[in-house]
């Protein structure tokens, strides 16, 4: 980690959406390191698509730049700006645009610490959203996390509250890891929370407690953490106890604090966006497998069909997991 | 025409120009009697993996050699030997990579087509055809920042110039004015493909322009002239003039990678480059400046006894150590 004065900075409560958390974080990311660099398509003078970026540039200046709609030349020239000691702090508009530009991330981004034995990193952050959103099409609505948490080398989290969208992504602006941040639109602007900002940087590979309970562990992350709990709650009427673990960082994943939760359970419900097969929740499960943990039912996941993804909203709402659907799943482990 | 029987004492007699083309062709025997060896090593089974050559193309590696300043970054291909042993990385380190061992420059884990040796301004090979480019970029706009007034060369194959990721490179160095320069080493084949087959305009070198920066075609064979127009190149880039191509003329005289059977070959085309390829381009200008053929004969004898001996004490070292694989995924 870089040297800042991050302990001498005071903390301080504000009022901020879950955009304007980004926003703050990299407000602040930018004052504290000035190897820190910001960029992106439209994410400059125009503000971002989403507006999380906004008065950035007139704040920092040439810092924070915009960039042509070339997925290859933001990622590597991120990675060769990160080899030559610049923290760079890129933006892909979508996750699916990253696809456009792979190989930076998975053959050139993960393998330079690798290569040259921690001699040289490159402490690059990719900032992006996902997630099924009505009327969106095939190509803006998938949610692949899986695909990077196959990644060696390549740290991974997804904040849904306010305030880890701000923590986290201070915390991986300060990784010498490449750490993809992936956001979530429908979050940007779903009201006001309040948000501690300037404390000190948390470290990486956080678990959340969300909601506590005796029954069942649902353990979930993203946008789907507001999910688990709505289902949690559709179940406590019938005396139906249910935790929900948020697990905002996935690489690395905290595994013994789950466990450690499901161990006191005995059931389990993971529960992602992403579809089923070669999901993330496969991982978690196949850990709580083996971890030889005794569990009172067998373990159950939740995610999408392994299908494509459609615009129209009623093709959606067949497909994207809610809180019936978890709820149902969670009754399904019970006597 | 000099008596080439009255030339053997180089150091005294010989002039500026022609210094320098001895000192280039004993590095360009360097880098060929390393290829050669590490051809001998790969038939045998001590080198292992896929191996790509520069027989041939020695020229632009051995120009560049001095043309890379102390925060400049160079970024190069999997045919990359040549440019690592001419920015210094010792021929003993680069045998021990390719061979595996743990006194390799990357201790064995970048091996032949991708080493990297960051203290010698060489930022890697790369064995993504193409993707270096970007990366430079990265290197060139780091320099903005950081105080330095860096120049990033990226070289890459002919082949390349089909890849996505360096038209992106060339139109972000190019609306950004970032200090690249570009260079493509052009040898007609797209790995072992003619390249003429693959492109709707063979001179590559055009592309520069509807870019907005400058393009030119030059003799990929001729450390002179190379030295001479890449050294332009990386000046106007220092100076704020933004990024150049520069196509490079040259010939592979071996295959793409060890073993490959060459059946893309029109017949009589090695023949002719022979007659243009750097050992004999240097060879024929020292001869005709007064250099003996046994002066001659001795850079070629003094680099194969440099790489002997290196090999073989690489070859000694002890195996990369199984207990570090896992080491350094993450900070």
């Amino acid at each position: 980690m870089p040297d800042a004065a991050v302990d001498t900075i005071a903390a301080e409560q504000v009022q901020l959406t879950y955009a304007g958390a980004v926003n703050a974080a990299l407000e602040r990311c930018l004052t504290e390191l000035p190897e820190t660099l910001l960029y992106g398509e439209d994410i400059a003078k125009p503000g971002g698509v989403f507006g999380v970026t906004r008065g950035l540039r007139k704040k920092f200046g040439d810092r924070v730049f915009d960039t042509p709609i070339s997925e290859s030349a933001i990622l590597g020239s991120a990675v060769g700006a990160a080899m030559l000691g610049r923290r760079p702090i890129v933006e892909i508009m979508w996750l699916d645009f990253s696809f456009v530009a792979f190989d930076q991330i998975v053959n050139q981004l993960s393998n330079v610490r690798y290569l040259n034995e921690g001699k040289l990193q490159a402490p690059v952050v990719i900032r992006t959203q996902q997630g099924s959103q009505p009327g969106a099409c095939a190509q803006h609505s998938q949610s692949m996390e899986a695909l990077f948490l196959h990644i060696p080398g390549i740290r991974v989290c997804m904040p849904w509250s306010a305030q880890d969208a701000y923590d986290l992504l201070v915390a991986s602006v300060y990784a010498d890891d490449p750490v993809l941040v992936i956001e979530n639109r429908n979050l940007y602007n779903t009201g006001k929370q309040p948000v501690e900002i300037g404390g000190p940087v948390q470290r990486l590979g956080q678990v959340r407690e969300r909601r506590s309970g005796t029954d069942v562990t649902v353990v979930t992350w993203g946008a789907m953490t507001r999910c688990a709990l709505e289902a949690a709650e559709l179940v406590a009427p019938d005396g139906v106890s249910v935790e929900v673990l948020e697990t905002p960082w996935l690489n690395p994943l905290d595994t013994e604090t789950i466990l450690e939760h499901i161990g006191q359970t005995r059931r389990v419900v993971v529960a992602h966006e992403a579809n089923l097969t070669g999901g993330f929740g496969a991982e978690v499960v196949a850990r709580i497998a083996e971890s030889g943990i005794s569990l009172a039912a067998p373990p159950k996941r939740v995610g999408t069909p392994d299908t494509r993804i459609p615009a129209a909203p009623s093709l959606l709402d067949a497909l994207i997991p809610d809180a019936d659907r978890i709820s149902a799943t969670i009754r399904s482990l019970l006597p | 025409m000099t008596s080439v029987e009255n030339s053997v004492d180089v150091g005294a007699t010989l002039d500026a120009d022609t210094t320098q083309d001895l000192e280039d062709l004993n590095d360009v025997w360097l880098i060929r009697a390393f290829e050669e060896k590490v051809r001998e090593l790969r038939v045998a089974g001590d080198v292992v993996g896929s191996v790509h050559l520069c027989i041939g193309q020695e020229a632009t590696p051995v120009a560049i050699k001095r043309l890379v300043g102390p925060d400049d970054a160079l970024f190069v291909t999997y045919r990359g030997h040549g440019y690592g042993l001419m920015r210094g990385i010792s021929p003993t380190s680069m045998f021990a990579e390719l061979l595996g061992r743990a006194t390799g420059i990357n201790s064995g884990r970048g091996g032949s087509a991708y080493f990297i040796a960051p203290e010698h301004r060489f930022f890697g090979e790369n064995s993504i055809v193409g993707a270096g480019a970007p990366i430079a970029c990265g290197a060139a706009l780091a320099g903005r920042f950081d105080g330095t007034d860096r120049v990033a060369i990226t070289v890459f194959g002919d082949g390349a110039m089909n890849q996505g990721s360096v038209h992106e490179a060339m139109n972000f160095a190019a609306a950004m004015k970032l200090p690249v320069v570009f260079l493509c080493e052009n040898n007609s084949y797209s790995e072992m493909t003619p390249i003429a087959d693959m492109v709707g305009d063979p001179n590559l070198f055009r592309r520069a322009a509807s870019y907005g920066m400058v393009g030119e075609r030059i003799d990929g064979n001729d450390p002179t002239t190379l030295r001479e127009r890449i050294s332009q190149a990386i000046a106007a880039a220092r100076e704020g003039g933004g990024p150049t191509l520069l196509e490079l003329m040259t010939a592979r005289l071996v295959g793409h990678y060890i073993g490959d059977a060459e059946q893309y070959r029109i017949p009589g085309e090695l023949d002719r480059a022979q007659e243009t390829e750097p050992v004999a381009v240097l060879s024929r200008r020292l001869i005709a400046a007064g250099c003996s053929r046994e002066t001659l004969d001795d850079v070629e004898t003094g680099a194969r006894e440099e790489v002997e001996s290196a090999a073989a004490t690489a070859l000694g070292a002890p195996l990369a150590d199984p207990a570090t694989a896992k080491d350094h995924v993450y900070a």
